[in-house]
């Protein structure tokens, strides 16, 4: 019964999404404020019945009630409780169900905090919510019901993919959705303003904090997505520019680029249309991420073509929604009043650049990701597009934009200041170059390209600290003056400066990582030794044991460094019988913020065992950059709620809260 | 909002609302530029074409080129050597090619299975290859692979059977998959 009702919540939430795009739109229209507030009861309704199918779904996973061919294919009865429940989004169906269910999460959170919106720009925005949570809704039950029963239940399921038996599965699918779909209400709000044909500095604030929160959790999506892969598949790297990794990196450029025209808009009322169109866009490249995932284009042609409803249905989804929002957008723009020209070397001039790159890094990210499925389905040639493509494009568009970024913040907002801010950037460009030197003479005959990216890190964080020194007027007041003004200086702030070091810190992660690493493959019997980077690890011994539901070889390691131990490492490796697989299980020892990582390879016939060893420097930077950046996004929210005069900004606040 | 549209005497130098616009628009257009001319110039340079063993012989493709070699592992040709050095061959069902590789094989390397390796012909014409991807379950098999076998005539139906997990033939990608 439960399959059953799980089913038929998803359909009643399907109908009241029909209500839901339609009855207020009209309403809007009729000025029928009736009609409009249906927008706010059946958006909390919906958010109440894909919760009711979610839980549904949960319970059978829960229960492993393998008449469920969802439960069947990706669960197993002997599967750790977690991996039960993460196991619902493990999977095609799953996945979906919670896209669907964040999708009317944030309906919901609208409906219950836009009490101070005003009523026809709720209800066109809510209407709009409607018509996306309509599509993945008929998307879900047509093509990817997780609710289909077997005709005979098997006795055991088919248990879940090996390698996303794993805590980031908890993690890392539900911060990215809440990041990729969060841009939706962005969206929503963007196609509402052509809707109504009015846009104005109340729209950027309204719609800035819910980008902001997005963008957070995309933030931290990618880089827990990152760190999953680093550790459990086993060969240390962390990021590859695969399809699937661009397609979470795109709406999070372009959101990025959305985050600071936002500004522009509420605080100088300009860049109104280019506004639009970027929330429009960031929208569209989720769609996009969605459909290159979920539709198996990428994974298999063959799925994609023996199956192809799924991925025919998304792609509609995706030209009726990309296509429909820029129609109207070509009609509508113009009906938007223009906000002001702005002279180029000032707070808004950077910040157009700053757009002008990230969007145009994007659209790079873009063609090396479509290029090879263009050029197959044009030609039938195959080919793979690597990290030397994303590097040669990619990488030559960030560099100005890291240059450029403390410039900007020191400029003022209409007319800036270059040489003034030149002049107060000074100290942190020579200890940049300085840091070039003695990175350039300690490291001799090394690359010299590392040095150089290095400094343009520490001018970037330190250009995030001139500027917070120059707002407390450090070094310029007394230090007590100093300490008040840092207290009195607002939440935004601080928030942008931790944000923009983090982006220096992770350039010093990826910089190091990538130059220093140390590689070592070698095979190792037991009290077999080797040395890495100054490391030395030993085998001690090799022991097999039982988990519950594979089977363990778990080999340990002493480390030690000199003569004294630094501790002891336990790659594994696992062979799950259901699906006949094997996984790697990585061993990482942090010192610092670099690590030692060893993983396993197959054992030889003479007793030895083959292994993988690295030595990576600052390697924890490269997370520790976003988690930065997403506190800094924390902090500007948060500030939301001490503003004066913004709308209702205590209960953006706490939509935050609800939404984690 | 500062101008509102009226030719502005003073400013930057004394440029009027449409000669500002225009030098923006400019601007914006020479990065664009340059991103095009990086990306025509990477997409020569950096990308990796896909071949079977069969369009390795017809295509000739000249020692040192770097390309992908997708197939099946041919069952009995897999020899460990010391120092972690393996060979094996790929076949496609015509064509066959030696394949040299020294590391760790992925977890799902198996005889018999659908493997892509990337590397280059040496001057002998073995296939060296630094990296080896193999597929990520039990029926499921590399893109490149099935459709290469599926040309060949080779393709048969319970090879893409139940797959229904989001597999990936880049090792990489495996965690991404259930976004």
């Amino acid at each position: 019964m439960i399959a059953e009702g799980g089913h038929y919540a998803l359909v009643l939430a399907l109908a009241l999404a029909l209500i839901q795009s339609t009855a207020p739109l009209i309403g809007a229209r009729l000025r029928d404020p009736m009609l409009m507030n249906l927008a706010r009861s059946t958006a909390l309704a919906q958010l109440g019945f894909v919760a009711m199918s979610f839980a549904a779904l949960v319970t059978l996973h829960v229960t492993s009630d393998f008449s469920v061919a969802n439960v069947y294919e990706n669960s197993h009865s002997m599967k750790p409780l977690i991996y039960k429940i993460t196991g619902v989004w493990g999977n095609h169906e799953g996945s979906m169900l919670l896209w669907v269910g964040i999708l009317a999460l944030f309906g919901g959170l609208v409906a219950l905090f836009g009490n101070n919106l005003p009523l026809t720009l709720r209800a066109d925005a809510l209407a709009v919510q409607g018509w996306v949570s309509t599509a993945f809704y008929l998307f879900i039950l047509f093509t990817s019901n997780p609710f289909v029963r077997l005709a005979n239940a098997p006795i055991e399921g088919r248990d879940l993919n090996p390698i996303l038996q794993d805590v980031g599965l908890a993690v890392h699918p539900p911060l990215l959705y809440l990041g990729y779909v969060g841009f939706s209400i962005s969206f929503s709000f963007a196609i509402a303003a052509l809707i109504e044909g009015r846009i104005d500095a109340a729209w950027a604030r309204w719609v800035r904090p819910w980008t902001l929160m997005a963008w957070t959790f995309l933030t931290l999506g990618i880089a827990m997505g990152s760190y999953w892969a680093y550790y459990e598949l086993g060969w240390g790297g962390w990021w590859f520019w695969d399809p699937v990794e661009n397609a979470s990196l795109m709406p999070w450029l372009a959101g990025t680029a959305l985050l600071h025209s936002a500004v522009v808009m509420e605080k100088r009322n300009a860049l109104k249309v280019w506004t639009v169109l970027l929330a429009i866009l960031t929208f569209s490249l989720s769609l996009l991420g969605t459909f290159l995932v979920r539709s198996g284009v990428l994974t298999s042609v063959h799925a994609f073509a023996t199956d192809p409803t799924r991925g025919v249905f998304i792609l509609l989804i995706l030209c009726v929604f990309i296509g429909g929002s820029l129609a109207l957008y070509a009609w509508r723009a113009s009906s938007l009043k223009q906000g002001g020209l702005f002279a180029p070397i000032s707070r808004e001039g950077a910040l157009v650049l700053n757009n002008l790159l990230l969007t145009t890094a994007c659209a790079t990210v873009l063609v090396g990701t479509l290029y090879p499925l263009g050029l197959e389905v044009l030609t039938g040639e195959r080919i793979s597009v690597g990290a030397p493509f994303f590097n040669l494009t990619f990488a030559p568009l960030f560099v100005p934009l890291l240059l450029a970024m403390p410039f900007g913040t020191l400029l003022a907002w209409k007319r800036g200041d270059l040489l003034g801010a030149a002049q107060r950037l000074l100290m942190a460009a020579l200890v940049a170059l300085v840091s070039v030197a003695v990175l350039w003479a300690w490291t001799r005959g090394g690359s010299t390209f590392a040095p150089l990216a290095i400094g343009l890190a520490v001018f970037v964080m330190l250009g995030a600290l001139t500027d917070l020194a120059e707002r407390c007027m450090v070094f310029r007041a007394p230090l007590m003056v100093s300490w008040r003004r840092a207290r009195g200086l607002p939440r935004s702030s601080w928030g942008t400066t931790f944000a923009h070091l983090g982006v220096g810190v992770a350039l010093i992660g990826i910089v190091c990582e990538s130059t220093w690493n140390t590689e070592l493959i070698t095979t190792l019997k037991p009290g077999g030794a080797v040395m890495v980077a100054g490391y030395e690890l030993t085998l001690d011994g090799i022991e097999q044991r039982q988990g519950p539901n594979y089977a363990e070889m778990l080999t340990h390691f002493t480390v030690r460094e000199g003569s004294r131990v630094i501790g002891v490492m336990a790659p594994s490796k696992r062979s799950f019988s259901t699906r006949a697989m094997s996984t790697t299980e990585a061993a990482l020892l942090s010192r610092g913020f670099s690590q030692l990582y060893v993983s396993l390879g197959d054992s030889a016939a003479d007793g030895g065992i083959a292994a993988r060893i690295y030595h990576k420097p600052m390697v924890l930077l490269i997370w520790f950059g976003p988690v930065l950046m997403a506190f800094g996004g924390l902090l500007s929210l948060s500030d939301r709620r001490l503003r004066v005069g913004a709308p209702r900004p205590a209960k953006t606040a706490r939509a935050l809260q609800a939404a984690e | 909002m500062d101008d509102g549209g009226a030719p502005v005497p003073s400013g930057w130098f004394g440029m009027t609302r449409k000669q500002r616009r225009l030098t923006m628009i400019g601007g914006a257009l020479v990065v664009l530029a340059i991103a095009v001319a990086l990306v025509l110039n990477a997409l020569r340079d950096s990308i990796v074409f896909f071949s079977t063993p069969t369009m390795v012989s017809e295509k000739q493709i000249p020692p040192g080129k770097r390309f992908r070699l997708g197939g099946l592992v041919e069952p009995g040709s897999l020899h460990k050597g010391a120092h972690l050095a393996v060979t094996f061959t790929v076949s496609d069902g015509s064509a066959a090619l030696p394949v040299a590789y020294t590391g760790i094989l992925p977890d799902l390397f198996r005889e018999g299975q659908g493997v892509v390796a990337e590397g280059a012909l040496d001057a002998s014409g073995t296939f060296k290859a630094d990296t080896v991807l193999a597929k990520h379950d039990e029926t499921y098999m590399p893109k490149d692979v099935a459709d290469a076998l599926k040309k060949q005539g080779h393709w048969k139906d319970d090879y893409g059977a139940g797959n229904k997990v989001d597999a990936n033939a880049t090792p990489a990608a495996a965690p991404r998959s259930i976004q």
